[in-house]
């Protein structure tokens, strides 16, 4: 229980372009933990994206390690320990809601009763029950977020990893859906990792805040959130979440995020 | 707006231009047949009116331009008053161009199918194909259909195979370039997806890759199946004009029957307009239950 779900010692990724090496990670060291919601905040540049995409085996590091669940990070990948949400909720046109959540299912040869049942239980964690039949461009932005939500949710990963899943959407949706990841994340006990832009919503969700800045990308500070798990929106007005945001702030000037 | 008062909507236009061109089409045909009739009043020492002078040009035997009411009876004459095993028969003609087109285009569908897979899952195919699949394109095909002809002759094969070569070799090209297009639709995030699922390069060739080409495929099969039938046309020309469609205009060149000519032109110009519908007809129903079409 307290070997951490995901470990990073010293990573660093540095590509080469044909102006020089870019150094998009530098010397990261993190460690997260079971049933942790973890945001990754900090402005363009500063790797948030690419650590994420580190964690997933997308992108090969060039120096240090990345483990998942005690595993390489390819091993982790091949075992499906986790499921992924990009930002474009990336559903198939050719696909009903109900069909581009058994896609994954699927590919990893659940038998068809399974998907069936599976495919119900998580349209009814992302409130989308009744939609099953619908194709994607019936649904709002907000609902097709909602289904690449229930897709990643679909199949036994014990990591969530969000790479800005709501940064396309306007800020009433974008609240209703944080409000509903919340619940999702103290329902099924995931540990989440979460990439954003917002400091209000990195505040919101997290129990740890990881602040970063650019060039090279690494990580400025990370602040540990004494929020209690079981939050609504109101806390937004609290001294305490406020407390937070400010630290966040501060960080990311320091960090020269406002240069 | 009523369901009679959108399919006129659709229609008027194209029928206005038919018009047109059959008003067009009438005056050409006195214009250019003119001559003829007026030679003819001058050796018989004749006058001609200007009626009798329109009334000629309408109905000679070997016009210059026939005129559409010529063609149109020749037509009629050839398909519905003739047996269609009669070798008078354009159904009987037409159809042995159609079986010619329609084999070249299914081994020109499939050769460009497994072409452009071959390219976009190898980078060696990718840098080596493509240039020879665009060069393969450039060489004449009037220039190429004969020695296709010959040689296939000459290694004992005739009749439908040739014709049918040729109608491959002009339709894949379309199909290769708009299946390596289709194939490379989806998007890096949609790659990056199916790496997360761990799914293996089969199954994102046949859950991702291929489903995301269909568009392109059938915009590419539309254009596939006209020049297959023009490249089975091509190649019943050099075969010493014995059935086809491209036989009777060969036929009618050599005796002059312009209005055979016309009859088969037409005959291949409504022959090419079918196909293309009926392609356009199978990708609005296969897009339509893949959800794709809203």
């Amino acid at each position: 229980m307290n070997q951490p779900v995901i470990s990073a010692q010293n990573l660093s990724l540095t590509f080469e372009t044909n102006d020089g090496p870019v150094h998009a990670l530098s010397d990261i060291n993190l460690d997260i933990n079971k049933g942790d919601f973890v945001s990754f905040i900090g402005p363009s540049g500063c790797g948030k994206t690419t650590f994420l995409r580190c964690i997933a085996d997308l992108e090969t590091p060039t120096g240090g390690n990345v483990t998942v669940n005690g595993m390489s990070a390819a091993e982790a990948r091949m075992k499906r320990a986790y499921g992924y949400v990009f930002q474009a909720a990336g559903l198939y046109p050719w696909r009903t809601i109900g069909g581009n959540i058994r896609l994954p299912l699927e590919i990893m040869g659940y038998d068809k009763a399974e998907q069936a049942e599976r495919v119900k239980n998580v349209l009814e964690l992302v409130e989308l029950d009744g939609f099953e039949k619908k194709f994607p461009w019936q649904l709002s932005g907000g609902m097709q977020q909602r289904a690449s939500i229930a897709r990643a949710l679909a199949f036994d990963a014990d990591i969530l990893l969000m790479d800005e899943p709501f940064g396309a959407l306007d800020e009433i949706v974008r609240d209703h859906l944080n409000e509903q990841l919340l619940k999702l994340w103290a329902r099924t006990e995931k540990t989440i990792g979460f990439v954003t832009h917002s400091i209000p919503e990195a505040v919101f969700l997290s129990t740890k805040i990881v602040v970063m800045s650019p060039r090279p990308g690494q990580i400025y500070e990370v602040i540990e959130s004494n929020l209690p798990r079981d939050r609504t929106l109101d806390i937004r007005d609290s001294v305490e979440f406020n407390d937070i945001a400010h630290r966040v702030r501060e960080g990311l000037r320091a960090g020269h995020a406002y240069d | 707006m009523t369901k009679a008062g959108a399919i006129w909507h659709r229609t008027a236009p194209v029928l206005c231009i038919l018009i047109l061109l059959l008003a067009v089409w009438y005056a050409a045909a006195i214009a250019l047949n003119a001559a003829w009739a007026k030679d003819k009043a001058a050796r018989a020492d004749k006058q001609l009116t200007f009626s009798e002078l329109v009334s000629d040009t309408m109905a000679q035997e070997k016009p210059l331009l026939p005129a559409p009411h010529q063609v149109a009876q020749e037509i009629y004459k050839t398909t519905v008053l003739k047996k269609i095993t009669s070798k008078r028969s354009l159904i009987w003609h037409g159809w042995i161009t159609l079986s010619a087109t329609l084999l070249g285009f299914a081994f020109g569908t499939a050769l460009g199918i497994m072409l452009a897979i071959g390219i976009v899952y190898s980078r060696a195919m990718d840098m080596s194909v493509m240039p020879w699949v665009i060069t393969s394109q450039t060489i004449p095909i009037l220039a190429v259909a004969p020695m296709i002809i010959v040689v296939l002759n000459a290694v004992g094969v005739s009749g439908l195979l040739p014709k049918a070569f040729i109608s491959m070799y002009l339709s894949f090209f379309p199909v290769v370039v708009g299946m390596v297009k289709g194939l490379r639709a989806p998007d890096h995030m949609q790659l990056d997806q199916m790496r997360t699922w761990n799914a293996s390069s089969s199954t994102s060739f046949w859950k991702l890759r291929l489903p995301s080409s269909m568009p392109y495929l059938f915009a590419s099969l539309k254009i596939g199946i006209a020049a297959s039938l023009v490249g089975a046309i091509v190649g019943e020309l050099p075969t010493g004009a014995v059935a086809g469609l491209g036989a009777r205009l060969l036929a009618g060149s050599y005796y002059g029957q312009t209005i055979q000519i016309w009859s088969a032109l037409i005959c291949a110009a409504v022959l090419a307009a079918s196909l293309v519908a009926l392609i356009g007809f199978v990708e609005k129903v296969t897009l339509k239950r893949m959800g794709m079409l809203q």
